[in-house]
C-alpha cells in the first residue's frame, strides 16, 4: 500500500489499501436489491402506461384475480387521498390517479407466487384510456397553445397569464447588467439545447417490502439513502415512518436516480394487501428507462461580455427546464446557481422556468443542472475566445473565482481551488501533443456545491481492540474504504482493524442519502467525530485503571498515554487493552456525533479533451482525455479517480451518444440499452486525472467532495473540441454521427 | 406449463432443477440455484451482467433458456475463486480499485478469464473491445482495463 507522492503529514489518510467489501464484490457474494429472498415471498409486476397522457376510465382486474396463486392487485384506490405538495408529486408518479401522464406511468400492480404468474396475470388486467393530446419537448410545452399537462400545479412565482405548462418561475443576480455589457468590447448570445438522459445504473431497482395490517413492515431495497425512501413511502402509505424498518442492500450504482422512490410503495400497498406476505418488485431495463430518473432536458441563452483581452464583464442566462409531469423535478434552480460560478464577473443575472412536460418525473442526477449549464455557458465562451484569439484555458484563468469572492449564486467563496485546477491543467503534458488532421481539443470548466446535510455516526469499540463504525450513507463507491482509514487514522490504528457497516433506518438517527458528494465530506467528518467521543471515553477507563486524573490522559498512537505530572508513570494502554478490560471497568465503550454537517467546500474543475471527427460519417472518437479537479484531500486516491474517471464518461455520453428519443406517439423509443448506448469500453481511451488538494478547513482532513463535478466539463469540452476539429459549431447535445456530419455539410455549403 | 427438469454441473458440482421453459439460465441460476453473483442488468444481452460459461463459451445467461443447460458445465463468478484463492483477476480488481458499485463485476470478470483463456497476451484495444459487451456506469473503464491488463501479465510471468 504505496504512499502516493502527495506531501501529506498523514500515516494513513492519502493511501489505497483494499476495499473492505472487495472480497464479497469479485466473488459474487454481495447481495443488491434482486438478490434477497425471503419465505413466503411473493413477486410483483406492473403494468404501465402506453400512452404519453391518457384518462383512465376503467381498470378490471377480475380476470386477473381469478387466477389461482394470484394473491393481490392494488391500483390508486389503495392509497390514501388528500396528499399535497411533494408527497402528492411522489404517490402520483408511484400510482398514476386520474390520468396516465406519461409512457410508462403505473396504473396497477399484481402480486402472485411466481415471477412467471404475476407476468401473465398483469396482462390479464383490462384498462380502458381515453388518450388525451400530450407534449414532449420543452420549447413545445413551453407554448401557450400547447397541451396542457395538469392544471394546478404552478407555484406562487409564476404571473398571471403565464403558458398553463409554466410551474415555477426564477430570478436573480447582482451588478449593473446593462454597465456590464457596455464594457464590453464583444458580446454574443446563442441559444443551447440539451435532451434528457439517464443515470444509467446497471442495477434496476429492486425491492422485499413486506408490510402488515398494524401499520409495521420492513423492506430490503437498493437504496441511497433508506431514511429518506422511508419518509417518502410512509407518506405515499399513509402510515407512520417508524413503523417501517428500512434496509440498504448493496446498491448497484444510483448517480442520484435512487435518492427517491418509484416502485417501493408498490410493493409495500401489495404486501399489505396480500396479508402482510413479503413482495418482490424487480423493475425490468426498459421500466428504469420509462419510468424511473432521467433528468430533464433544457433550452438555454447565454448572453457574454467580454474585452478584448478577455475579461467577462456581464454574463446573463435565460434556462427553460422540463422535468416531467411534476413541479418541482426540474433542476432548473441548480442549473442557474452553476452556470456563471465558476468566473468572476461584476453584473450576472439568472432566468428561468420550468415547464411540465408528458414525461416521467426527473430524478437528481450526477450534479444535477451543472452539465446542462456549463454546456451553455462553456461553449459560448470557447466561441468568443476564439473569436479574440484568446487562449481558451488564459481567459479562464483570468476570470477564475477565488477566496473571497462574491460568488454568481450569491454566497462568498471561501478557500476554493479553481486556480490551481486551471494551472494544474496548463501544465499537463496532454497540452503538449500535437494534432492531426479532423482533430480539435476543447477544454471546458464545471462545478459543484457539495453538500452536508443530515447525517448520524456511531462507532462501538469491541472486546479485541477492533473499531466497528455504523454508517448510514450507502456505499456506492469505496466510501467504506475512505470511513476506515479516516477513523484509523484519529484513532491511531491499523486501517485493517477498522469495519464499517452500513445499517438499517432502527441503528442510528435520520441520515440524508449519499447525494450531493456527501458520504465522505459529512459521514467522514461525523465519523471523525464519534472516533474522538470514544477516545475520550477511552482516556477515561485508563486515568480510573491508573488511578489518576482523567485530563492528565493523552491519546498518541492508537493508546492513552499519561500525560503531564504523571508523563512516563505508566506504560501507553492500548485500544486493546481497554477493550479487553471495559466489561469490568464501567461497561461498553461507544461513540457518536449527530450534525447537520457544515463546513461544505465547493469543488471545481477542468477537463481538456482531444477529439478525431470522421469527416465521412461525423463519429467522433476521444483520443486523449484528463481530468483535473481540487479533492480538498484525497481519502483514498484510487476513489477519488474512479469519481474523476466515471463522472467524466457519463458526460462522455451524455454529449456524444445518450437522449430520450421519443416518437409522435409520445412513447419511449428507446427503452432498452442497444438503443439507448451507453459508454463501452472500445468507446474510449484512458482517462487521465490529477488530483489537486487544497484543503478544505471545514473538514479535520480537508475533504471537499468529489463525486459530482466530474460529469459538468465533459459536455461543453467535447462540443469545443468538435468545433475545432470540424469548424462547426453545434448547440444541441448529443453530438450523434448524423448531426455532426450535417453540420459539417452545411458548413461546406455555408 | 409444465416444467422441466435440468442436469447440469455448475462450477464443478452436479446440480439438478425444474425450469418453466420460459425460463432463462440466469433466472435458474439466481432463483432455483440460489447462485446470485449473476445479475440482470438488462435481460437482453446489451449489459453482460450475466456473463457465464456454457462448455466454455462466453454468453449472455439471459439469452440462454434454463432448459438448454441440459448436460452442459456453467462457469459462474461463483467458480472463479479456488476454494480460499482468489483468481488473479478477482485480486487484480480488488488491488486496482476497478470496482465501484460492483454490479457489473461478476459478469466482466468471467468475460476477462474467458478471454485471458484463449489469449494470454491482450493488448488494451483486445481488452477493450472483448469487454464491450460488458457495461460499467462507474468507471469508464480505465481501472478495469488496468486491472485485466496487470492480471494477465501476473499469470503469464507464473506460467
Amino acid at each position: 500500500m504505496a504512499k502516493d507522492e502527495i506531501k501529506s503529514e498523514y500515516r494513513l489518510i492519502g493511501t489505497r489499501p483494499n476495499r473492505p467489501d472487495g472480497l464479497d464484490k469479485v466473488t459474487g457474494r454481495a447481495r443488491y436489491g434482486a438478490d434477497m429472498t425471503l419465505p413466503g415471498m411473493l413477486f410483483a409486476a406492473v403494468v404501465r402506461s402506453p400512452h404519453a397522457h391518457a384518462r383512465i376510465l376503467k381498470i378490471d382486474a377480475s380476470a386477473a384475480v381469478a387466477l389461482d396463486g394470484v394473491k393481490a392487485v392494488v391500483t390508486r384506490a389503495d392509497f390514501p387521498t388528500g396528499l399535497t405538495g411533494e408527497d402528492w408529486n411522489l404517490q402520483e408518479n408511484s400510482m398514476a390517479g386520474d390520468v396516465a401522464l406519461y409512457d410508462g406511468h403505473a396504473v396497477a400492480a399484481i402480486a402472485a407466487t411466481s415471477r412467471l404468474l404475476a407476468e401473465d396475470a398483469a396482462k390479464l388486467i383490462k384498462i380502458d384510456y381515453e388518450v388525451l393530446p400530450h407534449v414532449i419537448d420543452v420549447d413545445d410545452a413551453i407554448r401557450p397553445d400547447a397541451p396542457v399537462v395538469r392544471t394546478g400545479a404552478a407555484d406562487h412565482s409564476v404571473p398571471a397569464g403565464s403558458p398553463p405548462n409554466v410551474v415555477k418561475c426564477l430570478d436573480f443576480g447582482h451588478g449593473d447588467i446593462e454597465a456590464g455589457f457596455a464594457a464590453a468590447d464583444l458580446v454574443r448570445e446563442q441559444t443551447y439545447k440539451t435532451e434528457a438522459t439517464h443515470q444509467g445504473y446497471i442495477e434496476p431497482h429492486a425491492c422485499v417490502a413486506q408490510l402488515g395490517a398494524d401499520g409495521k413492515g420492513e423492506m430490503w431495497v437498493c437504496t441511497q439513502g433508506q431514511w429518506y425512501i422511508r419518509r417518502m413511502c410512509a407518506a405515499v402509505l399513509g402510515i407512520d415512518a417508524s413503523g417501517l424498518r428500512v434496509t440498504p442492500s448493496e446498491i448497484g450504482g444510483g448517480f442520484g436516480g435512487k435518492t427517491i422512490i418509484f416502485m417501493e410503495p408498490l410493493a409495500l400497498a401489495l404486501s399489505r394487501k396480500a396479508g402482510g406476505r413479503p413482495v418482490k418488485l424487480v423493475m425490468s431495463r426498459s421500466d428504469v428507462l420509462r419510468a424511473t430518473g432521467p433528468t430533464a432536458s433544457a433550452s438555454m441563452d447565454v448572453k457574454l461580455g467580454m474585452t478584448k483581452d478577455g475579461k467577462l464583464t456581464a454574463a446573463k442566462v435565460n434556462f427553460r427546464m422540463q422535468g416531467g409531469a411534476f413541479l418541482g423535478a426540474s433542476p432548473v434552480g441548480e442549473a442557474l446557481s452553476c452556470a456563471l460560478a465558476c468566473y468572476d464577473i461584476p453584473a450576472v443575472q439568472h432566468d428561468g422556468v420550468e415547464v411540465l412536460a408528458n414525461r416521467p418525473k426527473a430524478a437528481a442526477y450526477r450534479a444535477p443542472g451543472s452539465p446542462m449549464a456549463a454546456f451553455a455557458v462553456e461553449s459560448l465562451l470557447d466561441e468568443m475566445c476564439h473569436e479574440l484569439g484568446l487562449d481558451p484555458l488564459d481567459v479562464r484563468l483570468k476570470n477564475a473565482v477565488r477566496e473571497g469572492v462574491k460568488a454568481s449564486y450569491g454566497p462568498t467563496y471561501a478557500k476554493i481551488g479553481l486556480v490551481e485546477v486551471l494551472e494544474a491543467t496548463k501544465a499537463h503534458p496532454n497540452l503538449l501533443a500535437k494534432l492531426g488532421p479532423n482533430q480539435g481539443r476543447g477544454i471546458a470548466s464545471g462545478f459543484w456545491f457539495n453538500h452536508g446535510g443530515e447525517t448520524s455516526v456511531s462507532l462501538a469499540i469491541g472486546e479485541d481492540g477492533t473499531v466497528t463504525v455504523s454508517a448510514g450513507t450507502p456505499d456506492i463507491g469505496g466510501s467504506r474504504a475512505s470511513l476506515a482509514l479516516m477513523v484509523a487514522e484519529t484513532l491511531g490504528i491499523e486501517y485493517e482493524a477498522v469495519r464499517v457497516n452500513i445499517v438499517e433506518t432502527g441503528a442510528l438517527g435520520v441520515n440524508e442519502p449519499s447525494h450531493g458528494s456527501r458520504a465522505t465530506f459529512a459521514t467522514g467528518k461525523a465519523a471523525v467525530e464519534a472516533a474522538r467521543h470514544a477516545m475520550a471515553e477511552m482516556c477515561r477507563r485508563a486515568a480510573k485503571e491508573w488511578g489518576i486524573d482523567e485530563e492528565a490522559v493523552v491519546w498518541k498512537d492508537g493508546a492513552a498515554m499519561p500525560a503531564g505530572p504523571n508523563a512516563g508513570k505508566f506504560p501507553p494502554m492500548s485500544i486493546a487493552e481497554i477493550g479487553a478490560k471495559m466489561g469490568g471497568n464501567g461497561g461498553p465503550i461507544s461513540g457518536h456525533h449527530e450534525t447537520n454537517a457544515d463546513g461544505v467546500g465547493a469543488s471545481f474543475g477542468a477537463h481538456v479533451v482531444d477529439v478525431e471527427v470522421d469527416p465521412e460519417t461525423g463519429r467522433t472518437t476521444i483520443l486523449r482525455y484528463l481530468v483535473v479537479q481540487d479533492a480538498g484531500r484525497a481519502i483514498h486516491p484510487a476513489y477519488v479517480e474512479g469519481q474523476y474517471q466515471g463522472g467524466a464518461v457519463q458526460g462522455i455520453g451524455w454529449a456524444l451518444n445518450e437522449e430520450y428519443v421519443y416518437g409522435a406517439n409520445g412513447r419511449l423509443q428507446n427503452a432498452v440499452f442497444l438503443d439507448y448506448r451507453i459508454p463501452v469500453a472500445s468507446d474510449l481511451p484512458m482517462i487521465d486525472t490529477v488530483i489537486v488538494e487544497v484543503p478544505n478547513p471545514g473538514h479535520p482532513y480537508g475533504v471537499r467532495g468529489v463525486g459530482e463535478t466530474g460529469i459538468t466539463p465533459p459536455l461543453p469540452a467535447i462540443a469545443n473540441a468538435v468545433a475545432m476539429a470540424t469548424g462547426a459549431r453545434i448547440r444541441s447535445l448529443p453530438l450523434s454521427p448524423p448531426k455532426v456530419l450535417a453540420a459539417i455539410k452545411a458548413k461546406g455549403r455555408g | 406449463m409444465s416444467k422441466i427438469h435440468v442436469s447440469a454441473v455448475v462450477n464443478g458440482d452436479p446440480v439438478d432443477f425444474l425450469a418453466d421453459p420460459r425460463e432463462s439460465l440466469l433466472d435458474c441460476l439466481r432463483d432455483q440455484l440460489g447462485l446470485t453473483g449473476s445479475k440482470e442488468g438488462c435481460g437482453t444481452g446489451d449489459c453482460g451482467a450475466c456473463s457465464v460459461t456454457v462448455d466454455g463459451v462466453l454468453v449472455c445467461s439471459c439469452l440462454v433458456l434454463g432448459v438448454e443447460a441440459e448436460g452442459k458445465a456453467i462457469g459462474t463468478v461463483e467458480g472463479l475463486s479456488d476454494g480460499g484463492t482468489l483468481h488473479p483477476l478477482q485480486r487484480k480488481f480488488i488491488e486496482h480499485a476497478a470496482l465501484q458499485c460492483g454490479f457489473c463485476t461478476p459478469g466482466i470478470l468471467v468475460a476477462a478469464k474467458a478471454l485471458l483463456d484463449q489469449n494470454a497476451n491482450p493488448t488494451e484495444t483486445e481488452v477493450r473491445y472483448w469487454l464491450a459487451g460488458n457495461l460499467c456506469r462507474c468507471t469508464g473503464y480505465d481501472k478495469i482495463v488496468r486491472a485485466v491488463m496487470d492480471a494477465a501479465s501476473e499469470m503469464r510471468e507464473a506460467v
